[in-house]
């Protein structure tokens, strides 16, 4: 079975359509940074630090009877919401730095417990501000430490002009997956860092997967202008680089709708991240490449000492 | 052509089953247990195993197993009912000596016991738990250390008939004398005391300064840090919980992982709980040097109290609740060398008065120019004043608390005080029903997304497929195996991790098929089509693979807790996935095709 016929000839990286593309991703990058700049991230309690129950009734849970009795109790700032099914809710406060965390804990729990319901308190996380902006901090290091390393791997492997195509790349599905949760606001946790890399990590692997194939072209295919043989690589890898997302996908899906409510941010992630990242190693990758010029020369090796062929006749 | 030498072929399978085997531990499931560890960490014997056994079988009760695991008594049960008997019994019987846990244990058959291996172990977010990070006080650590050198130099200072006065803030003593001869004087006898103390001038030739050095104020951390690890493993094995983990963490932070705990209020209670108790003598004339007033808790009157401490909580080596008269009361049993000073005190001192001062520090925020700051504020206060009518020695018992109070300063007692106080700065609990459901959910994906992926490569590469998802299916036995040998635990993010790898690995196979492919539609026979589909896909598929590795290798190094999580699965994952989707694939393949004359390809 084939999900696209054998040969095709995608005409993906002529000038205009690279100006398209270059059209969509700055919108994409724009409207990402515009809106974590003014909108901001749904932070967890992961990074701001504060309380957070999960509590589980027996009968579907009365929002605004728990959203009054727990405002009656003098939690004004708590945010109440389902979480997942109707028996379950989550109660998020604020860090509360004039009382302890177990004092605060007991009165949540006999502030919920008041309404006469039986209720299996399911999770219970408190964390301080200082440990959350300590993870925030850790989070942005490993994002940066990661697109480093991948930087220094792909110039080895290939040539700076790739390097810097991969990296502008993966910045970029970066960006636009965490300007995603920042748009729908989507709850931004420490498993989302962790997907946002994973993300980094899947479509650098399809970048690198093109890239290989264009190396192998360049050095092949004589004659042929960059453009030409970089279009030729991408749609010899179209078959590959859509199947491998197709079934990433297929995983994610089941993750995201049979996984449960803690883990669908994660999902949700990795699923934009992978939409993303599978256009931007087609289109942006190779596009900032051809922008800096990239050809077959740079893919040669350079010889080792050039006064000695000035010295020649 | 495409042929493997069999050492290859064998080596493969070798694996393989290898992986099978390592694998094997985690079908079984588990059941109700009951473990017993000493107290002091001494690794139990046979003749203690059958012990407990008899213990538990007089009570009715028979072990459907019991054996020793790390020199720990392990004994499974067919009913929670049974589980409880056992567990009850058998800390009435050894309550003072060992740590008596319900459990969990797998129910392996002893053949895969005895060779040693383990099912992987379940994190908290799966079976149930409390995690706690704690940091301890270093401040109060140091501080309390430059008490002891104030009262040492007060006191030698003194001897030396040196007029002085030695206060202390921001963890420097600063010493006033009352001539530069004395200064100097002042200065040998500290230099003697501590050589390694940092002595300067002070502001004036007549006073002295005194701190510790760096390397003294390392010692005195790692000391502290120490110290309370260890007090924090007796409270928790006071406590009764299989599986403890209680582990440093960078400098100044200390783990404490407690898996199963329902009830994380009491446990947080006696974690970070500082309380502890000193016995000193009223001053009657109340104006002896050193001197002070203590407040009075509840309707205990105030009291002016002698510096000296008669005997303080870390000389207390056994303490347990009782009551007389309907009042809850500790019973105390100090050391020798405190015992012996309580002797001497109560023979000099009958008919005088002595008190009991309970001892606590709680950590406050408080405003200090419109910043948040962390302080420590410690209480002293009398809780019961009595007089000497007779003499005693190392036995005696207080009173003057409240039953919830005197259970846990009893616990806290024997299990020895921190030395600095410690606070909770993270901690999650995670209830046992969501546990069980974060299982259930996690499985149900992985085994949803691993079908829809098999009967995808199945239908899109026919034969070559299925040879795919022969090597997806040993891939998963091999993250399991990896898993287990390691005893990494798995948690809710590295179920994640693993569904993500049974995505991401037939990435491999389909960069191998589609260039077999390739090459077939270049009108390459199917023979060489396969070997240049395998060659010419290998440095795409390394250089993927190995892109990947460094961000999940980033991850594992920096990431925290679930992102950790995550990252070890995706890690193991991607290694076993080289494995399975180049080599086992190519073995099969080898096997089926190699050698025969093919007119086309299954692919």
């Amino acid at each position: 079975m084939r999900l696209i016929k054998t040969k095709t000839t995608i005409d993906f990286l002529s000038s205009g359509r690279r100006k398209i593309a270059l059209a969509i991703s700055a919108v994409l990058v724009v409207v990402s940074l515009v809106s974590l700049a003014t909108r901001g991230l749904e932070f967890g309690i992961d990074f701001t630090g504060g309380i957070l129950l999960e509590v589980g009734y027996e009968q579907p849970a009365d929002l605004e009877q728990i959203r009054g009795s727990l405002s009656n109790a003098g939690f004004e700032d708590a945010q109440v919401q389902l979480f997942g099914r109707e028996t379950d809710v989550l109660v998020r406060l604020p860090p509360q730095p004039q009382e302890s965390s177990e004092s605060v804990r007991q009165r949540l729990q006999t502030t919920l417990e008041s309404g006469g319901q039986n209720i299996d308190l399911r999770r219970v996380e408190s964390v301080s501000a200082q440990v959350g902006s300590e993870l925030a901090e850790r989070g942005a290091l490993a994002m940066v430490v990661a697109l480093l390393l991948i930087f220094i791997y792909v110039m080895i492997r290939f040539q700076w002009k790739f390097s810097a195509g991969a990296v502008a790349a993966l910045a970029h599905d970066a960006i636009v997956t965490v300007g995603f949760f920042s748009i729908f606001r989507f709850p931004f946790d420490l498993t989302v860092v962790a997907a946002v890399l994973a993300v980094i990590g899947y479509s650098l692997n399809d970048t690198v997967v093109a890239f290989d194939r264009i190396r192998e072209n360049f050095l092949s295919l004589r004659g042929v202008s960059a453009e030409d043989a970089m279009n030729t690589s991408i749609n010899e890898m179209l078959a590959r680089t859509l199947i491998t997302g197709l079934t990433t996908l297929l995983v994610l899906a089941a993750l995201l709708v049979l996984g449960g409510e803690s883990i669908a941010p994660f999902s949700i992630a990795l699923i934009v991240g992978i939409i993303i990242g599978t256009y931007s190693s087609i289109y942006t990758a190779s596009a900032t490449a051809l922008a800096l010029n990239v050809n077959p020369q740079d893919l040669i090796e350079p010889i080792k000492n050039p006064e000695l062929i000035d010295d020649l006749p | 052509m495409n042929k493997y030498p069999s050492w290859l072929n064998a080596l493969v399978l070798a694996i393989l089953l290898a992986g099978c085997l390592l694998a094997l531990p985690n079908i079984y499931g588990s059941v109700e247990a009951v473990q017993i560890a000493d107290n002091d960490g001494v690794a139990y014997d046979e003749a203690r195993l059958d012990e407990y056994v008899r213990v538990v079988e007089n009570a009715g009760v028979t072990p459907e197993a019991a054996f020793l695991q790390d020199g720990r008594v392990v004994m499974r049960f067919n009913s929670t009912e049974d589980q409880e008997i056992a567990g009850e019994r058998l800390k009435a019987a050894y309550e003072r000596d060992a740590n008596v846990a319900a459990t969990l244990a797998p129910r392996l058959p002893d053949w895969v016991r005895k060779l040693g291996l383990n099912p992987m172990s379940l994190g908290l977010d799966l079976r149930g738990g409390v995690y706690v990070l704690l940091e301890v006080d270093m401040a109060t650590a140091i501080d309390s250390r430059m008490k002891g050198y104030q009262q040492d130099f007060d006191d030698r200072l003194r001897d030396a008939r040196i007029r002085h006065r030695v206060d202390l803030a921001d963890q420097r003593l600063s010493i006033r004398l009352t001539s530069a001869e004395d200064a100097q004087a002042a200065r040998a006898i500290i230099e003697r005391t501590d050589p390694n103390l940092l002595v300067g001038n002070g502001a004036d030739g007549n006073s002295l300064t005194v701190r510790m050095s760096e390397a003294q104020i390392k010692e005195r951390q790692d000391f502290a840090i120490e110290q309370n690890l260890t007090t924090l493993r007796n409270r928790v094995n006071q406590l009764g919980v299989a599986e403890p983990l209680v582990q440093r963490q960078g400098v100044d932070r200390i783990v404490v992982q407690l898996p199963g705990v329902q009830d994380p209020n009491q446990l947080k209670r006696i974690l970070t709980a500082t309380a502890t108790l000193e016995f000193r003598l009223v001053d009657m004339s109340g104006d002896e040097p050193g001197s002070r007033r203590y407040p009075g808790r509840g309707d205990e009157s105030s009291q002016v109290l002698k510096r000296q401490v008669i005997a303080s909580g870390d000389q207390i080596i056994d303490a347990r609740t009782g009551s007389d008269q309907g009042q809850p009361i500790v019973s105390i049993t100090l050391d020798s060398a405190a015992g012996e000073r309580m002797l001497q005190t109560t023979m000099d001192n009958l008919n005088k008065p002595m008190s009991t001062v309970f001892i606590e520090s709680r950590r406050e925020t408080v405003m200090r120019n419109g910043v948040e700051e962390q302080r420590t504020v410690k209480t002293e206060e009398v809780i019961n004043t009595a007089t000497i009518r007779g003499v005693f020695k190392n036995r005696f018992q207080i009173s003057g608390l409240t039953p919830a109070e005197a259970y846990d300063l009893a616990l806290l007692l024997r299990a020895g005080a921190l030395a600095a106080p410690v606070y909770t700065i993270d901690e999650r609990t995670i209830g046992p029903s969501l546990g069980q459901d974060n299982i259930d959910r996690g499985f149900n994906a992985i085994k949803i997304g691993f079908l829809a992926v098999i009967v995808f490569m199945a239908i899109y590469y026919r034969a070559f497929g299925l040879i795919a998802n022969v090597a997806l299916l040993s891939n998963l036995v091999f993250i399991v195996a990896m898993l287990s040998v390691l005893g990494a635990s798995l948690t809710l993010p590295g179920i994640a991790g693993i569904v993500l790898t049974v995505g991401m690995a037939v990435d491999a196979n389909v960069l191998i098929f589609e260039r077999i492919r390739e090459e077939l539609a270049g009108g390459a026979p199917p023979q060489s089509a396969i070997n240049a589909g395998y060659e010419k896909a290998l440095s795409s598929i390394t250089d993927a693979n190995i892109t990947t590795l460094i961000a999940a290798v980033v991850l594992f190094a920096i990431g925290t807790g679930p992102v950790k999580g995550f990252a070890i699965t995706l890690l193991l994952g991607i290694i076993t996935s080289m494995f399975t989707a180049i080599v086992g694939t190519r073995a099969i393949v080898n096997l089926i095709f190699g050698g025969r004359k093919l007119q086309s390809l299954p692919v």
